[in-house]
């Protein structure tokens, strides 16, 4: 919760206008003045135009495929770290090699410090939040076949890549509860944008 | 000689003057050529006043001479192509041309059967078709569209290129005219709730291209938009439907667009946290760094040209910022020393590219010539040394640093940065 707060207040951060008084001061490209382009609509628009069909929770359901960083979105079933290696043999080591290190795709494994970088930028040292490889290998992977994975499947190649990072035991066992209670090596890595526009240089 | 570019003069013509009229000592200069050739009369079949022309057709084309081309990085899913920004004039970009960045293909959408699902926290969730969508009042709007990894050629100390053309360098930016609607009337048609305040935007490609966006962006200038420069969006741009976020890093602009759903956080998709940011030399990583800041790049002279000869030369580029409009570009033509401000060629739009010109007598010397953009915010573009001082030197986005091209006495053109750091 802590969390959610802090990027809602993000939100409004990159959303602040000019102040009060002075020249227009960075607003992280909100257009705070209509100038040559209104969005305006028209005087005698109605309250709702009613155009679009209701969507069903069914329907919702066909397409909200994403997994948010508290595992909301992650659906049940699980998968271990050596049910994993297979997934991954038959899968995904033709591009990501055969430790994740190899590519010719993305590399995958990476412990290195960041002060080594751009040396490597993979799941153990870069990526802030676990619940972010099931959101996306869920879409995108494998890559000649995307989103042909079984839940199952999806828990247990993730389960293998983060053992190949270090941050899952060799007996290790992911689901819905546990994905999302990993701490990610670069969770708290990350910061705001703080350019804001004007003289300084950021 | 190497003949390279050289404006003017077609290579028979260049060919006919070196071997004859030159050799024989009669004339000083291309120019000069250039005058002659146009004295000689051309043959009765070359003379269009003498055929009857093609009649008309149903689809135009190029002229057969002109032919642009994007350069492609390579054939993988993952890839992109560039706009040749040396090769264009004033600022739309032809739709054929328009930059590409792909995460996993271009999907073969029928638009008859595209849909745009809203939902989340909203009283109403709908799903529209693309007729609904085009039911709703229409906004067109210029403005440009740059891929956040743009000129990260130009960044590194050890590498810096020397053969390197506007669009090899920075040619993931295209400007068009996009057409659609306004996202805040589809918002108020579905009735966002207290307390929302991202959007995750998804795409309908093999990637499922995926980036939250604040809800205060969606409110204020953000669009659905259906159409480029006329007509349908291109099938490379999005069709039939993509998120226009002006000003903002190309990719958070989703294309093919199918799902946007109202959070109170971001999704922390992985084109937003191990891809689009940016690590500093803190040993933190810049996250969300939506804005395109100020930017200028000189497209003539440029690599591949050459000026053939000293004299009066127009030095044109383009300028943009995501922060709205650009109201100053200044030309140095002396390697930075003193800077001269450069023409804008009117309308200035906000969050569009504007064409600057600077006329330049050049005396024929060595020199480097660069380019440097300010914003209304007062932003003024930084040299690559400021960046590097602010930011380090592991950042692979928004290097939107002055641009430096060197012209030697020979008249050859290289890009010129190595030379100043």
């Amino acid at each position: 919760m802590r969390r959610a707060t802090t990027w809602a207040a993000v939100a409004v951060l990159l959303a602040a206008c000019s102040p009060a008084d002075g020249p227009p001061q960075a607003t992280n490209g909100v257009d705070s003045e209509a100038g040559d382009f209104s969005a305006e609509l028209a005087a005698n628009a109605p309250a709702s135009f009613g155009f679009g069909a209701y969507a069903t929770n069914a329907r919702i359901a066909m397409w909200d495929i994403d997994v948010k960083p508290d595992g909301e979105g992650l659906p049940v079933g699980s998968g271990s770290v050596s049910e994993g290696k297979r997934v991954y043999e038959m899968y995904c080591i033709a591009c990501h090699g055969p430790t994740g290190t190899e590519g010719p795709n993305d590399r995958l494994a990476a412990t290195d410090e960041w002060e080594q970088w751009p040396v490597a930028r993979g799941v153990g040292n870069y990526w802030p939040y676990a619940t972010t490889l099931y959101d996306y290998v869920r879409k995108a992977m494998p890559q000649n076949a995307p989103g042909s994975l079984s839940d199952d499947q999806n828990y247990a190649v993730i389960a293998y890549v983060l053992n190949l990072n270090g941050l899952l035991a060799g007996d290790g066992v992911l689901d819905a509860s546990s994905l999302p209670a990993i701490r990610m090596p670069a969770r708290d890595r990350f910061v705001a944008d703080d350019r804001v526009g004007g003289p300084e240089i950021r | 000689m190497t003949p390279k570019h050289r404006p003017g003069l077609s290579r028979r013509a260049w060919l006919t003057t070196t071997s004859g009229v030159i050799a024989a000592g009669l004339l000083k200069t291309q120019a000069d050529a250039v005058k002659l050739v146009a004295q000689e009369a051309p043959s009765s079949a070359d003379d269009p006043t003498r055929v009857p022309g093609r009649l008309v057709s149903e689809l135009g084309s190029r002229a057969p001479a002109e032919r642009p081309r994007r350069l492609m990085r390579n054939q993988a899913l993952s890839s992109s192509s560039r706009t040749p920004l040396q090769d264009l004039h004033g600022t739309i970009t032809p739709a054929d041309l328009h930059f590409e960045r792909h995460h996993g293909g271009v999907p073969n959408i029928v638009a008859e059967n595209h849909e745009l699902l809203i939902h989340g926290m909203v009283d109403r969730p709908l799903v529209f078709s693309m007729a609904d969508l085009k039911r709703f009042p229409q906004t067109s709007r210029i403005c440009f569209v740059e891929c956040s990894g743009n000129g990260g050629g130009a960044y590194n100390r050890e590498r810096m290129p020397t053969e390197i053309t506007p669009q090899a360098l920075d040619g993931l930016l295209s400007t068009s005219e996009w057409t659609g609607v306004m996202l805040s009337t589809v918002l108020r048609e579905v009735g966002v709730q207290g307390g929302a305040s991202w959007l995750l935007a998804e795409g309908s490609d093999s990637a499922v291209m995926s980036r939250s966006v604040p809800l205060e962006k969606g409110m204020d200038d953000a669009m659905l938009v259906y159409a480029q420069n006329g007509e349908a969006i291109r099938p490379e741009q999005g069709y039939p439907l993509r998120l226009l976020l002006p000003g903002w890093e190309g990719n958070t602009q989703v294309k093919w667009l199918r799902r946007l759903e109202v959070t109170d956080r971001p999704t922390m998709t992985r084109d937003e946290t191990s891809r689009y940011t940016d690590p500093l030399q803190d040993g933190t990583a810049r996250q969300f760094s939506f804005v395109m800041d100020a930017k200028s790049v000189i497209t003539f002279p440029s690599f591949p040209y050459t000026l053939p000869e000293a004299g009066w030369w127009e030095i044109k580029g383009l300028a943009w910022t995501g922060r709205g409009r650009i109201t100053r570009v200044e030309v140095s033509t002396d390697s930075g020393d003193s800077w001269q401000d450069a023409e804008l060629q009117e309308p200035v739009l906000s969050k569009s590219t504007v064409r600057f010109r600077h006329l330049w007598d050049w005396d024929g010397d060595k020199t480097v010539i660069l380019s440097r953009a300010t914003d209304e915010t007062g932003y003024v573009q930084p040299t690559v040394q400021q960046l590097w001082e602010a930011r380090g030197e592991r950042t692979t986005y928004h290097q939107n640093h002055q641009r430096a091209w060197k012209i030697d006495a020979d008249g050859a053109v290289t890009f010129g940065l190595g030379d100043l750091v």
